[in-house]
């Protein structure tokens, strides 16, 4: 019983997946210009996102969390996250880049949001690189904690903020209309959402059993020393 | 709170004297914006009579970029690791950090204006709302001062100090850089600051996120 009460959103989530692909692949879409077929790949390219800002966010969290506890097992919570949610903005990048080539025509628009992504990925990637560039355990630890924090915000006012004074391609910002007003008809409603749940178990799911490995290798580095 | 005030007040003057007294950083500064302005100069005005004002622009605000980071990214290595851990028997750590923020704002503040002059005086000056681009210029000195002192800050740790705060800065000035290019390209165009009131605001907030932020991480990096 307990071990059903820990695990059973990862049989959940696999079970929501099961039913996007299905649905999303052979499940009715509403016919629309320009669009066509590719409106499938909401299901695809959004809840990328939607899991990747859940990841970030929950890897600042354990930033916050160390900085105020010092407990390594925090930092490396924190990391993890940050890993998978990289993961995510990639896929979420690739699905994005097919839709444009099908909708706007290239693979790589000249789109702020694209960009914004684009900074922020390299922002995380330097969030690697000050974790590599610090030996000392524990001051890699406070460091890349504290540059967490603040790229996080840098990348939020980033995503969020910028593309809503400028011109973009994607719906909801720069005059077009958002997926709400589009009709987003109820039926496809009915995939999204569960897609959503269905793709953050998966990044959690993948994020724990990297923490997983990550103690394992900690416990095993330090029966070495010893 | 009142001690704190005088704290970063003689932090402060402690940045001014320190300054005043090895002067040639600041003409080192000043002459790398000299040279790298002429450099602008030679390689696009010279050759082509005019520049479109997009160019223009930009090129300003990416020497204000590579300049605040020669600038800001020594702000934290000049002194001594003995000396920063004296100050950290003294006062508190956001005292040091929102003094740094003071005079390193003052002096991007100080090189953007001196920065502006020379650059319409050889590269022609095509905006059309001056008090609009000096807005900018202020907005972005304060938040290029604040964002790059922390992470100045976070870069001193590490040992390869100067690769590591390009890495670290480029990305992150980022969002305010595009802010600040949006702004100033208004100001070029010769729209009134009334009609660009959301800009400034999200930079203002922008610039105050940062400065906040700034406070509430440094005494985790200062931490030994």
């Amino acid at each position: 019983m307990e071990t059903l009460k820990k695990h059973y959103w990862k049989g959940a989530g696999m079970i929501l997946l099961v039913y996007t692909m299905y649905m999303g692949f052979l499940g009715h879409v509403p016919r629309q210009p320009i669009l066509n077929e590719t409106v499938r790949n909401l299901y695809f390219h959004v809840t990328m996102w939607f899991s990747m800002i859940a990841l970030l966010g929950v890897s600042v969290y354990h930033s916050i969390q160390y900085l105020r506890k010092s407990d390594p097992m925090h930092d490396l919570k924190s990391n993890a996250y940050v890993i998978t949610g990289l993961v995510f903005a990639t896929l979420g990048l690739l699905t994005g880049s097919i839709w444009a080539k099908f909708t706007w025509g290239d693979w790589w628009t000249n789109d702020p949001k694209l960009n914004s992504v684009a900074i922020g990925m390299l922002i995380y990637l330097a969030y690697g690189l000050v974790r590599s560039s610090l030996p000392d355990e524990q001051q890699k630890a406070r460091i890349s904690s504290v540059y967490n924090i603040f790229a996080f915000i840098i990348f939020m006012v980033l995503i969020w903020i910028l593309p809503r004074m400028t011109d973009s391609l994607h719906p909801g910002n720069g005059g077009n209309p958002g997926f709400n007003s589009m009709d987003l008809d109820n039926r496809m409603r009915m995939v999204f959402y569960p897609a959503i749940l269905g793709w953050m178990s998966l990044g959690f799911w993948y994020a724990q059993l990297r923490i997983r490995i990550r103690k394992i290798e900690v416990s095993l580095e330090e029966k070495e020393e010893a | 709170m009142f001690k704190m005030l005088q704290e970063i007040k003689v932090l402060f003057q402690k940045e001014l004297q320190l300054e005043w007294r090895q002067k040639y950083a600041v003409h080192g500064l000043l002459l790398y914006l000299a040279s790298t302005i002429f450099v602008c100069y030679l390689s696009f005005k010279a050759r082509q009579e005019s520049i479109s004002p997009i160019t223009w622009n930009a090129l300003f605000w990416i020497i204000l970029l590579f300049i605040a980071i020669n600038a800001i990214g020594k702000s934290f290595t000049q002194e001594s690791a003995q000396r920063g851990l004296f100050y950290y028997t003294l006062v508190k750590p956001e005292s040091v950090i929102y003094s740094k923020i003071l005079y390193n704002s003052l002096l991007m503040l100080g090189i953007s204006l001196v920065g502006i002059i020379m650059y319409s005086w050889v590269m022609g000056n095509p905006v059309g709302n001056m008090t609009l681009y000096i807005i900018a210029l202020v907005l972005g000195a304060v938040g290029f001062a604040s964002t790059l002192s922390l992470v100045g800050g976070i870069a001193a740790q590490a040992e390869n100090t100067s690769t590591l705060m390009a890495v670290l800065s480029f990305p992150i000035i980022i969002p305010l850089l595009l802010f600040l290019l949006k702004l100033s390209k208004s100001a070029m165009d010769g729209i009134s600051i009334s009609e660009n009131w959301d800009e400034i605001s999200v930079l203002a907030s922008l610039d105050i996120i940062v400065v906040v932020l700034s406070g509430i991480l440094f005494p985790y990096i200062w931490r030994h």
